[in-house]
């Protein structure tokens, strides 16, 4: 077990480096820069912007001395917004947009496992198609649309919820939490159709019921352990993409998250604000790998086996 | 994004065993949090909870969508609209603007001599003039402020406005180091002296410019370089100003918030008590807030809800003209382009009026030169207007009788729908009358910029809006080799004009008399096609007053109130 953790971590290392090397050299390929402007900055303006940021030393001076910063958790300056730190930016927005993911991520969950479960006892009848189908909608109706559809219907027709902000009116919290929570559900509907009809023919479940166990114990107490594992290790990866933030639903809402940086640092070419939320979503990502990885390997004796030969 | 996550999953599907007790608690849990949430989304209904909006009235806070998030509030390191919106309640120039007719009404200095050449100005500042920490105004508080402003390291890419005073240009590029060589003079406490290299008759206005607002040495000192400009010394609980408000609140991407200061010299006149900024880049958000309740004012308009606002609540929409011209840009150093008569055939086949009631909903001006109409004053010229057949037979003229031969070409523009629009009609226009194929090149905004100053380009897109309310602002970007004149037009005369004539005629009309001179030249050689002039739209409560519509936008916001319109 240990060994295999140490594997892994040691494994994160030059993927999450890969990935800093390519977008550090991307970024500065592209057209434009931190500086351009509709308006024409004069050539001392713009040398003296690029002293600053240390844009005048040679690429691979920069390129050093971002990966020293980084050492030290300094991710540097914002190009967009001066006197500010994109690790402060990342803080300031990380525990609104893990707020907002824990709650869809909680909605996905009961929605999509009850869809998914309630389909999977009667497959090809009307009881599958219904939350299946309502399932595909989720998956294929994108955020900018459902988020404002919701908004007109709960917010301005019925005037039952303000239609934006973040913790400023009560219950504004919810569309956006509904909106981001949709799609999800949606594939946790399907996946959890797929692994209970997996296990639901499977021979233990025939055992359980010839025993003469009422129904629902068969379901919920035999057939969702296995059932929901597609489930579970979809949950890792799922969280560490909503803790990264969603630019749409965070626009739509006027979300002060994380999820808009990623876009608009982009289109200003803010190249530490790019670096430093790549890497982390990055970070994130392979963290969130490795720790499903550990669950499974913990949860799974036959995997453990495996490791330790 | 979510393909991504499912081809994640699929390879981390291993079968194990699952954790019973868990997913009962997690059912359990999540079941109990959307409850609480459904709960407190009820209570939000059912409480009969006041309007944002309606509480602002009562006590005197104003709600504005102020579009992008500010990039920062040091005045001299911004330049960006939603930023000049904060800066100009948080600080004071020597000069302020009257927001009704624009022109310069004293601000921190009462009063101001010109002397008879107009190469001197002699600012009287006023004696009770403080900052917000009590410590005194004087005209040292400027002498510093705009040393910092100019000083090469701080990148201040507003700097270029301090060039009309003696050695501000030298000072600023580098050239020299020593700031009292520059034509800013401190002769006693409240007298401030400026000399001018060449007379500038705008340059009053340049005086209520966020760059040449005074900062407070202090405060900046204490946080690290003047000339730095990442210092965290603008920020809530850091920043010192000298305007009528005072900045209490900034929460990134979420609120701004400003609230009066009684140590502002006239704070008798300030009637607002409060005023919060809300980042609105999404305008249908912002139209959503409106209403809500959420918002008094915003920043903008979705196109689209223009006509329904106009049609139903007409008292809640203001459109009014701005300062800023919509036109596209023609490379002269181009063949074809490089023949007049090509350029004239393309301008004079658009038909704007068609244009603007169509594709813009009638709601902008057809423009036919650069300079919007009614800058204090000005009207520009018109020489030409919409004529395909004399249109035709410039083409003619030029080699390509009906299009044959003309090669095709591109239209630049920056991704948007509706300059794609525009594009779409304009190649329309061009096919039909003139027989010449164009396609469209659409560019990502940087892409697009890079590409137009590279000279890489046929006819593109482009807009630009007044710094100052005076024609110089339009017209002195088309130079001979201006930074901004990316169409390789070059006219003696037209420099001569706008760089030493105008300049030094001291009166106002004989001025604009020139200005008429230079911008006919400029539509009489075409390096610009003119669309349609700005107008600026806002929806906005009726309980707002003292907020007038203007050219510039600007709002004075000592004047504004709140006071709802009796029914």
């Amino acid at each position: 077990m240990w060994r295999f953790t140490v594997l892994r971590v040691l494994q994160a290392i030059p993927v999450i480096l890969t990935v800093i090397t390519l977008t550090f050299f991307l970024i500065r390929a592209a057209p434009g820069g931190p500086f351009s402007s509709e308006k024409a900055v004069s050539p001392q303006v713009q040398a003296a912007l690029e002293a600053r940021y240390r844009l005048d030393q040679p690429i691979l001076q920069q390129y050093f001395s971002y990966l020293a910063d980084l050492a030290h958790g300094d991710l540097g300056p914002t190009f967009r917004y001066p006197g500010r730190t994109v690790d402060e930016l990342i803080l300031d927005g990380l525990p609104i947009t893990a707020e907002l993911g824990f709650y869809a991520l909680m909605i996905a969950l009961v929605l999509g496992v009850t869809a998914g479960v309630v389909a999977s006892l009667k497959p090809n009848t009307l009881q599958d198609y219904v939350p299946m189908g309502a399932a595909m909608v989720g998956i294929c109706m994108p955020s900018f649309l459902l988020g404002p559809l919701l908004v007109l219907v709960f917010g301005i027709w019925l005037q039952w919820l303000p239609v934006s902000g973040w913790g400023s009116t009560p219950g504004d919290k919810l569309l956006p939490s509904i909106t981001l929570g949709a799609m999800y559900a949606g594939y946790i509907a399907r996946l959890s159709r797929a692994g209970m009809l997996e296990v639901l023919s499977q021979d233990y479940l025939r055992t359980a019921r010839a025993k003469g166990l009422p129904e629902y114990v068969v379901i919920l107490k035999h057939a969702l352990r296995g059932g929901l594992l597609p489930v579970v290790s979809y949950l890792g990866p799922a969280f560490a993409y909503l803790l990264s933030g969603s630019f749409v639903v965070e626009t739509i809402f006027q979300i002060p998250g994380l999820g808009r940086f990623y876009i608009q640092a982009a289109f200003n070419r803010d190249y530490t604000m790019i670096l430093g939320t790549t890497v982390f979503l990055a970070t994130l990502i392979v963290v969130f790998n490795l720790l499903s990885d550990i669950a499974a390997t913990w949860l799974n004796p036959r995997l453990r086996y495996q490791y330790k030969q | 994004m979510a393909h991504v996550i499912f081809g994640i999953n699929l390879t981390l599907a291993i079968p194990a065993v699952p954790l019973m007790h868990s997913h009962e608690t997690i059912l359990k849990a999540s079941a109990l949090l959307l409850l609480s949430l459904l709960l407190s989304a009820c209570g939000g209904e059912s409480g009969g909870r006041e309007a944002r909006v309606d509480e602002g009235i009562r006590l005197g806070v104003l709600h504005k969508g102020n579009g992008a998030e500010p990039q920062g509030l040091d005045p001299h390191t911004t330049s960006g609209i939603p930023e000049n919106h904060i800066i100009t309640a948080l600080f004071e120039g020597l000069v302020s603007k009257n927001p009704q007719t624009l022109e310069v009404e004293p601000g921190v200095a009462e009063s101001w001599d010109i002397s008879e050449d107009g190469l001197s100005y002699t600012f009287h500042l006023r004696h009770d003039a403080r900052w917000s920490n009590n410590d005194p105004l004087t005209a040292e508080d400027f002498r510093w402020s705009w040393q910092r402003a100019m000083t090469p390291a701080l990148a201040n890419v507003n700097s270029y406005m301090f060039f009309p005073i003696v050695n501000a240009e030298a000072f600023a590029t580098g050239e020299i180091s020593d700031f009292t060589q520059v034509g800013v003079e401190v002769s006693d406490p409240y007298t401030l002296q400026v000399r001018l290299r060449a007379p500038a008759p705008y340059l009053l206005q340049l005086f209520d410019h966020h760059t040449t607002y005074p900062v407070h040495r202090a405060t900046i000192e204490s946080f690290g370089d003047p000339s730095d400009r990442l210092t965290a010394w603008a920020r809530p609980g850091n920043l010192v100003g000298n305007g009528p408000f005072l900045l209490t609140e900034w929460e990134v991407n979420s609120r701004l918030r400003i609230e009066k200061n009684p140590r502002y010299w006239d704070s008798a006149a300030v009637q607002l008590s409060a005023v919060v900024f809300y980042p609105t880049e999404n305008l249908t958000t912002e139209e959503r807030m409106f209403r809500d309740g959420q918002l008094h004012y915003t920043e903008d308009v979705p196109i689209d809800k223009v006509p329904v606002y106009l049609r139903n609540e007409p008292d809640l929409i203001e459109i009014s003209p701005y300062l800023g011209t919509y036109f596209y840009i023609v490379n002269t150093k181009k063949a074809p382009f490089d023949d007049v008569r090509v350029r004239k055939a393309l301008a004079l086949s658009i038909d704007r009026q068609l244009l603007v009631e169509t594709v813009l909903q009638g709601l902008y001006e057809p423009a036919y030169a650069l300079v919007p109409p009614g800058t204090l004053g000005y009207q520009p010229p018109q020489v030409f207007e919409y004529d395909p057949e004399e249109a035709k037979r410039l083409l003619a003229e030029a080699g390509f009788a009906g299009g044959q031969g003309f090669p095709p070409f591109e239209i630049l523009y920056n991704t948007h729908e509706q300059h794609q629009k525009i594009a779409v009609t304009l190649q329309q226009m061009w096919q039909q009358t003139l027989g010449i194929q164009a396609t469209l090149l659409n560019q990502e905004w940087q892409v697009y910029l890079d590409t137009q100053k590279n000279r890489n380009y046929g006819v593109s897109r482009r807009s630009w809006i007044g710094d100052y309310v005076d024609p110089n602002t339009f017209l002195d970007m088309y130079i001979s080799g201006g930074g901004n004149n990316y169409t390789g037009f070059s006219n003696a005369r037209y420099d001569e004009i706008v760089l030493h004539l105008a300049p030094r005629t001291a009166d106002r009309q004989q001025r604009y008399t020139l200005y008429k001179e230079a911008e006919t030249l400029l539509m009489n050689e075409m390096p610009i096609l003119p669309i349609y002039t700005y107008r600026s739209k806002h929806l906005m409560s009726p309980c707002i007053q003292g907020m007038p519509e203007n050219i510039m936008d600007w709002i004075t916001w000592k004047y504004v109130y709140l006071e709802c319109p009796a029914q």
